[in-house]
């Protein structure tokens, strides 16, 4: 489904990735991890299509198709999702405006007629429930007031609805707490099939007990210096990423 | 009446139209009115249009405008001949009182014989033959003739204008909107007065709404005054929304007394060169003031707001919140003065003005201007120009959205703290409809601007 090769990115002249390979196939959950600016979220930015970091080499294909040449919508209209570290908030815009919209370029993009308004609320209602965000959040603003957690499960709600086909989960993680984390991974499982994939980047172990991934890769220094299955999180959690550090400086 | 005028040399010239029309203009007028208006001419003659060389006028240059060929209506006949029937307003909707001036002078009403008893509504130069303890009481006590030219001007010219009075411990159910609209065959310079008194214990929501019919060329000088008195709720609404060859300059001169809460809302949708002077008096202790405003501009607009609070006396609380969005090659100018007397103690006063830009030929001048001469205050001032949210874009397209709809919804969000604070629910709706419309694009072409109007029929912002 994904395939990266050899992918360097640099913001102001200075290089965060500095030649990653991956390959992700369907139905796969990679999980990502690593110490502070390794460019874990680097990584997830350039492959949404973020144009302050600029790709200097290396291939990104995906579902045949050369993803760095499309514009950010067109990646997502492919099903490329990106649940966003730190959401934006969106004064004003309602989220049924903003599904609807972003919902109905999905399908003009792939030559499907919009969906009428009783078909897209019964959408809305179908998602919202499974993955238990709250129905009230979707009568609000696009993420205005939300807190740290509300933010994390609309972004799992949005994913809902755009029906993905790889989903790239930046530290989804990051400022919840156990409950909530529970219901963004329980969305996050619910939304897995055999035709979808998932990235994971986190810092912590805690996510990967809930979504269980089939890879594990850390990322130092802007490349991946190792890959292994679940048990190298467990590892990392227990030993710090120092062990690895040193691994690679040697 | 209806004469031509040309005008190449302000000061002399006006004071040449105004000595030769003295009579026509006195005619049937109250002698306060015509007293002041001699007085005004004196100080005409002194201070003129201003360029911007008057500091206060720095960014607007008004001397080109007031030059050229215009005709000047010094009777009501026009605003007589029905051209109200074309005006196809979509804020009856509203539910609201309405009043219509054409031209400056007051044309006619609807409903209101359903309006509490005691409220006056109508022409100026009735109600205050009507009324002549009232008008004396309130006429030119807040409009700063002797130092502002405009102003001057308009007390000098202005005959007519709308009249609104609510007597004390009235709530009016419904707004009272006063339509302002410009309309006729040939370029045309008007001035208009209006005089809004809400009277103790009262509660009046007003909206100005500015117009323009026709594609001439218009130069609209108004002032309007308004008192609020002790214990009242006075909210105003100015909707502006006229073509490109429109210059208004609107002086908005507001006098409040104890326990009042006035709010203010400047809604420029789409103006050609627009000048307000918004100039609030705190006249007593414990009164609370709401200054708004939203420009939204494009092509060569121009809109400067200028903004003076007077913190004259303890214990008063202002908020002021202006936001703009600048497209092409328009300037947008805001001035925010706060000045807080030496014994206007534990004042507060918050002013922010903030400013989207959306090209490189676009310019934003902000001016933020705090006097404080006493020492227990609270009070802050914050001015931002910038751009769209390069992050946001990046989450808006990260969801399929296009970039040019991802601006669009980004502009409107920006524009939606100032929607927000409108108080009257379908006026708010509208507005937010006619925002994002504006937004789009698609709103300076047919609505607003006559020039591509269908059938000379308008819909009302």
């Amino acid at each position: 489904m994904l395939v990266i090769k050899d992918l360097h990115a640099k913001i102001d002249n200075k290089e965060i990735l500095r030649g990653i390979n991956l390959e992700i196939k369907a139905g796969e959950v990679h999980a990502i991890m690593g110490p502070n600016g390794a460019g874990k979220s680097t990584l997830s930015s350039v492959l949404a299509g973020n144009d302050k970091f600029e790709v200097s080499e290396g291939t990104v294909t995906f579902n045949g198709k050369d993803l760095l040449a499309l514009p950010p919508e067109d990646r997502a209209r492919e099903g490329v999702f990106l649940s966003f570290q730190y959401p934006i908030e969106i004064p004003g815009v309602s989220m049924v405006n903003f599904m609807r919209t972003a919902l109905n370029e999905h399908r003009k993009y792939n030559n499907l007629e919009p969906l009428s308004a009783s078909d897209f609320l019964k959408k809305m209602r179908d998602k919202k429930n499974l993955v238990e965000i709250d129905s009230n959040l979707t009568n609000r603003s696009v993420n205005e007031g939300f807190s740290g957690g509300e933010k994390k499960k609309n972004e799992i709600f949005q994913m809902a609805m755009l029906e993905h086909k790889l989903a790239i989960l930046d530290e989804t993680d990051s400022g919840l707490d156990i409950d909530a984390l529970r219901i963004v991974a329980n969305g996050v499982n619910k939304l897995k099939t055999k035709e979808n994939a998932t990235i994971v980047i986190t810092h912590y172990q805690r996510l990967l007990d809930y979504i269980v991934p089939d890879f594990v890769h850390v990322l130092y220094k802007g490349r991946i210096v190792k890959t292994g299955g679940k048990e190298l999180a467990l590892e990392l959690e227990e030993k710090g990423y120092d062990w690895i550090k040193k691994e690679f400086e040697d | 009446m209806n004469i031509t005028c040309r005008v190449v040399n302000l000061q002399e010239e006006y004071t040449a139209l105004f000595d030769e029309h003295l009579s026509t203009l006195q005619a049937g007028a109250p002698d306060k009115m015509n007293a002041l208006r001699l007085e005004a001419m004196e100080s005409f003659k002194k201070l003129g249009i201003p360029s911007n060389k008057v500091e206060d006028y720095k960014y607007s240059n008004l001397q080109p405008f007031f030059k050229g060929d215009f005709n000047l209506a010094l009777s009501n006949d026009a605003a007589q001949a029905g051209v109200t029937a074309t005006f196809n307003c979509e804020v009856p909707a509203l539910n609201t009182y309405n009043i219509f001036m054409v031209n400056g002078w007051y044309s006619h009403q609807n409903d209101i014989s359903l309006l509490p008893k005691g409220v006056i509504v109508g022409s100026l130069l009735e109600k205050a033959k009507e009324n002549p303890a009232l008008f004396e009481k309130y006429y030119g006590t807040r409009t700063p003739i002797g130092s502002d030219g405009l102003a001057a001007m308009n007390t000098a010219f202005a005959q007519d204008g709308a009249f609104v009075y609510i007597p004390k411990g009235v709530v009016v159910d419904k707004p009272i909107q006063i339509v302002n609209i410009m309309t006729g065959d040939s370029d045309r310079l008007v001035f208009q007065r209006n005089l809004i008194i809400a009277d103790e214990n009262s509660q009046l929501k007003v909206m100005l709404c500015e117009h323009t019919l026709s594609t001439q060329k218009y130069v609209i000088n108004t002032v309007t005054e308004l008192f609020a008195n002790e214990h009242s709720i006075l909210d105003m609404y100015n909707i502006q929304n006229q073509h490109n060859f429109t210059t208004q300059v609107a002086g908005y001169y507001a006098s409040q007394k104890k326990h009042t809460v006035l709010q203010t809302n400047h809604l420029t949708l789409h103006a050609g060169f627009a000048r307000n002077n918004i100039k609030i008096k705190m006249d007593d202790e414990f009164c609370e003031s709401h200054m708004n405003g939203l420009y939204l501009l494009d092509k060569n607009q121009h809109v400067d707001n200028f903004t003076f609070v007077d913190h004259a006396y303890p214990n008063c609380v202002s908020h002021e919140l202006f936001k703009g969005v600048m497209d092409d090659s328009s300037v947008g100018c805001f001035t925010g003065k706060v000045l807080v007397r030496k014994d206007a103690q534990k004042t507060n006063a918050y002013q922010s003005n903030n400013n989207l830009i959306l090209c490189e030929s676009a310019k934003m001048n902000t001016k933020p201007q705090l006097e404080i001469y006493a020492d227990d205050v609270k009070c802050s001032h914050g001015a931002t120009i910038g751009q769209l949210d390069d992050d946001a874009m990046f989450y808006l397209r990260a969801r399929g959205i296009n970039p040019s709809e991802a601006r669009i919804l980004l502009m409107y969000a920006f524009a939606y703290e100032v929607l927000e604070k409108i108080k009257v629910e379908a006026l708010k709706e509208q507005i937010k409809g006619l925002t994002e419309r504006r937004f789009r694009g698609d709103f300076d072409k047919c609505d607003s601007c006559v020039a591509c109007g269908a059938d000379g029929q308008m819909s009302c912002g």
